[in-house]
């Protein structure tokens, strides 16, 4: 498995898609940084931007990457080694190399703009570890769907419809529980929906860290109360590992029966 | 200089209009070594000058006019025993001590210098350490208290006082105070014909300035920052509020102005910035907003009800996370000619108001007001999506909430 | 060598192998023929522990198919499309895939032998298809193995290389290696295999020398043979 990852790793570190989307949050994070000079600010507008994309760069790299190196698998399926390897190997590549652009992308510039010394590291730090579960959730789901899809559109298509479900639709379904049910206390519920979903869970841990989170008032409070505990803080973890840990199970099940 | 000239003013008015009035020293090497006997020896309409040093006294009682006047900055240390400086004479003048270490009391409102029923006082250059109240001033009118400070070092709302605290009072001017570390900085309770000005109330835990059934009033040129909840202005008529700086006043339930039940009463020239709400307005009317800067606060204008003939003209709306939020009918409230940093319109005819409409009350806001718990959407892609929408074609937002003829550019003032 | 018995196949509905049995002696050039979907590719796969079959038994070198048996230690695979990570220079995939099976494997000689010595340096994704197609017979080759699976090994090679590849192919042979070759290049197969295995439908319908193909269909062209076999199982 060590092999694989390390192959199928520096193949893709070496992909020109690596560097684009290194570059992307390099100059992302320069220019907010350097441009806003507010860090908390900056975190915010970060925020909102990695937990949008990542879950999408990691679903459409996924799919991607999957889908092309069909073939290669073929081989590799053909040499002595345990389907699983092949699979967690490729899995943790590609979860990794996109992390990897994702740390050294916002770190440098957080780096070079001298974050150390500030009281916002550890909120940086909480972005970039949402930033990297989100990663590895979304290259596991996305590929369990071209596992169970041959047809390239069709998969991509599913995978795609995944995203938009996770981080829109759900939202959106969340919103109309709460207003339908706006005359029963809703506190246990909307903890419950949003610990339950990886996108709004990192948002609200991070949300929750920074100033803005005055702003959730009375809802707010409940949650820190929740989160500020070790109890809140392991649960919240716990689901992280979930979100990894069941595709990641389904993806080496589904592998292991699968006709190549 | 200033202060030295006020006080020499001060000092030349009490020596050449009292007739028989003497001035006794009080210091460790003079005859009076302490203040409260000094007090018992003097007569009325004079002046005790207290030599810089350490006083431990307290429950000192001025039941006569008398000028105490510090030289030096003399202390009076209490040791936390009690109230320091009772007062129950008219035209008494207290200036340039520090005066610290009050006890706490959940019975008593024990003060650093207590008034009661007193005309004509002045409270001046004083500093107040450790006080549980600072000024605490009943039933009095026409005084001055300047440029005093006053430090509590509450960490509770139970376990402390407030800073400059007026109950029945009239006709009196607080003004450049620093307030800090208190419960509420400065408190007005059934106060009218007063001023106040040029304070400073920072970090206090309950309210910068807390303002009840107070009427034509001033205030006017202070700096309310950082407080537990912000400024609170309630059950009070013609109230002038002009010039002052509400920020940071960021927590769950702070604001940076609270108006309940305000009638004919003006705000203009106040700068709003980093509250998590700019001024929750709940059951005021006829009242004049002008010329105010809303800067990054969360909700910029909060409104929850029964307002009506409020005027919003000429304000500066910029980067707060919602502008206004509504949740009653929008009555005859009107919003117009303010500069909102989110208007993204145009201007053709280049009169310097845009062509189309600006609706400041977003969808989120409008869902928020319905049912709070949604607010955990904050910043979600989907509430993105949702606002972007609605902004194209709006279909929940109040039709009627609109500012017709929005500014292009920020206005200067 | 390699035992089928009696296996079934299918994908959804379409019954890709039916009832399949079939026996490859140990030192011969086996040749699979068949129309396009006549489940050439599905029977080697089944061989290489890729399919797993509905039902049914198959034995390589003694040992019973899983999706992870040690058997194929010994066994190497042609995949019939030539495609590798595209960032990865040719010298790292050939080090990669003797990394992977822990053995040190010979390519230096068929590197020159097929002359990419040029482009041991280059990244595959910039490779021709040709080019990659021998990169694929390196990485096939390069291993002593007791059986050889080809699917399509012909496809994109220019002529100079097809003679290597025949050479090749005749080297192991002689070493007494069994070759199992699935190509649609029927004067090849014509040339070289030992025996034939003609699909149809998933079913062997011939398994047999060239010989026995001649005297069965009575005719004395390959291409006539096989043309012979799938109209007579028209009728």
């Amino acid at each position: 498995m060590i092999k694989i990852l390390k192959y199928s790793f520096s193949d893709l570190m070496r992909s020109r898609w690596s560097y684009a989307y290194f570059l992307f949050y390099f100059l992302l994070g320069m220019g907010l940084l350097f441009l806003s000079n507010d860090l908390s600010k900056a975190i915010i507008t970060l925020m909102n931007i990695v937990l949008v994309l990542t879950p999408l760069i990691g679903t459409v790299f996924g799919v991607m990457y999957f889908y092309s190196a069909r073939e290669f698998t073929e081989l590799l399926l053909a040499q002595p080694i345990k389907r699983k390897h092949i699979f967690l190997g490729q899995y943790l590549g590609i979860s990794s190399s996109l992390s990897l652009s994702l740390i050294l992308g916002l770190g440098i510039p957080f780096l070079i703009y001298g974050i150390g010394g500030s009281g916002q590291s550890v909120n940086f730090l909480l972005l970039l570890m949402a930033g990297v579960f989100l990663t590895f959730i979304f290259v596991a789901l996305s590929v369990n769907i071209t596992l169970r899809h041959e047809n390239k559109i069709k998969g991509f298509g599913y995978a795609i419809l995944t995203w938009l479900l996770l981080a829109v639709i759900y939202d959106g379904l969340f919103l109309i529980g709460l207003l339908m049910f706006n005359e029963y206390p809703l506190d246990s519920f909307t903890l419950l929906a949003s610990v339950l979903n990886p996108i709004d869970l990192s948002r609200i841990l991070i949300l929750l860290k920074l100033d803005i989170s005055a702003l959730l008032g009375y809802t707010g409070a409940i949650f820190r109360n929740f989160f500020g505990t070790d109890y809140g803080m392991i649960v919240s973890l716990g689901v992280l590992c979930m979100w990894v840990i069941v595709p990641v199970g389904l993806l080496l099940r589904t592998a292991k029966k699968k006709d190549f | 200089m200033k202060r030295y000239k006020v006080l020499f003013f001060v000092f030349q008015l009490l020596v050449c209009t009292t007739v028989h009035a003497n001035v006794l020293d009080i210091c460790s090497t003079c005859e009076n070594k302490q203040i409260g006997k000094a007090i018992s020896l003097a007569n009325a309409h004079d002046t005790l000058l207290v030599q810089k040093g350490v006083y431990k006294e307290f429950a000192l009682s001025i039941d006569k006019p008398l000028t105490l006047l510090g030289v030096g900055n003399p202390t009076i240390d209490a040791e936390g025993k009690g109230e320091i400086i009772s007062v129950t004479s008219d035209s008494v003048n207290i200036i340039g001590f520090i005066i610290k270490n009050v006890g706490i009391s959940h019975t008593r409102d024990l003060s650093a210098v207590h008034l009661y029923k007193v005309d004509y006082f002045n409270l001046i250059d004083n500093q107040l350490e450790n006080v549980f109240f600072g000024f605490l001033i009943e039933k009095s009118h026409h005084g001055l208290i300047s440029n005093n400070k006053v430090q509590g070092e509450g960490k509770k709302e139970f376990f402390s006082g407030n800073g400059i605290h007026l109950w029945h009072c009239s006709d009196v001017i607080v003004e450049k105070n620093h307030l800090s570390g208190l419960r509420d900085g400065i408190y007005f309770e059934f106060v009218d014909e007063s001023k106040v000005r040029n304070n400073v109330s920072i970090g206090n835990i309950r309210y910068g300035l807390h303002f009840m059934f107070s009427n034509n009033d001033t205030y006017s040129n202070n700096r309310f920052e950082n407080n537990g909840a912000g400024v609170a202005v309630m059950f009070s008529k013609f109230v002038n509020m002009n010039d002052n700086l509400f920020i940071k006043n960021w927590g769950p339930a702070s604001y940076g102005l609270l108006l309940k039940e305000i009638y004919d009463s003006e705000i203009v020239n106040n700068r709003f910035q980093e509250n998590t709400i700019g001024i929750n307005i709940d059951g005021s009317s006829r009242i004049h907003y002008k010329n105010n800067d809303f800067i990054r606060n969360g909700w910029a204008v909060k409104v929850t009800g029964g307002c009506y003939t409020n005027k919003f003209e000429y304000n500066n709306f910029i980067s707060n996370a919602f502008d206004v939020s509504y949740n009653s009918n929008l009555n005859d409230n009107l919003f117009i000619n303010n500069y909102w940093s989110n208007y993204t319109g145009y201007d053709i005819n280049k009169d310097s108001f845009g062509d189309i409409p600006f609706r400041p009350v977003n969808l989120f806001s409008y869902v928020v007001n319905q049912t709070p718990e949604t607010i955990i959407l904050l910043r979600s892609l989907f509430v993105d999506i949702l606002n972007f929408s609605e902004k194209v074609s709006p279909a929940f937002t109040p039709d009627n909430l609109v500012d017709e003829a929005p500014l292009m550019k920020k206005i200067q003032w | 060598m390699v035992t089928l018995k009696n296996i079934n196949k299918s994908f959804g509905s379409v019954n890709v192998l039916q009832n399949l049995t079939l026996e490859i002696t140990p030192g011969k050039i086996v040749a699979v023929l068949g129309p396009n979907g006549s489940g050439k590719t599905t029977m080697i796969k089944s061989i290489l522990g890729m399919v797993l079959p509905d039902s049914g038994e198959i034995e390589v070198l003694g040992q019973k198919v899983k999706s992870e048996g040690t058997y194929r230690n010994k066994v190497n695979y042609l995949p019939q499309i030539a495609r590798f990570p595209d960032n990865l220079k040719v010298k790292e995939l050939i080090h990669m895939i003797q990394d992977i099976r822990n053995v040190k494997g010979n390519p230096e000689e068929l590197i020159t032998q097929l002359g990419i010595e040029k482009y041991l340096d280059k990244r595959l994704g910039n490779l021709s298809g040709g080019t990659r197609q021998k990169v694929n017979l390196v990485l096939t080759f390069m291993f002593d193995g007791e059986l050889y699976v080809l699917d399509e090994p012909t496809a994109g090679l220019d002529p100079v290389s097809l003679i290597h590849l025949k050479e090749i192919i005749q080297v192991e042979k002689k070493k007494g290696k069994t070759l199992l070759i699935t190509s649609h290049i029927l004067p090849l197969v014509e040339e070289m295999a030992d025996e034939i295995v003609f699909l149809l439908e998933g079913c062997i319908h011939f398994h047999g020398t060239m010989q026995q193909l001649r005297e069965k269909t009575g005719e004395s062209q390959l291409e006539r043979a096989i043309a012979h076999l799938i109209l007579n199982n028209n009728d």
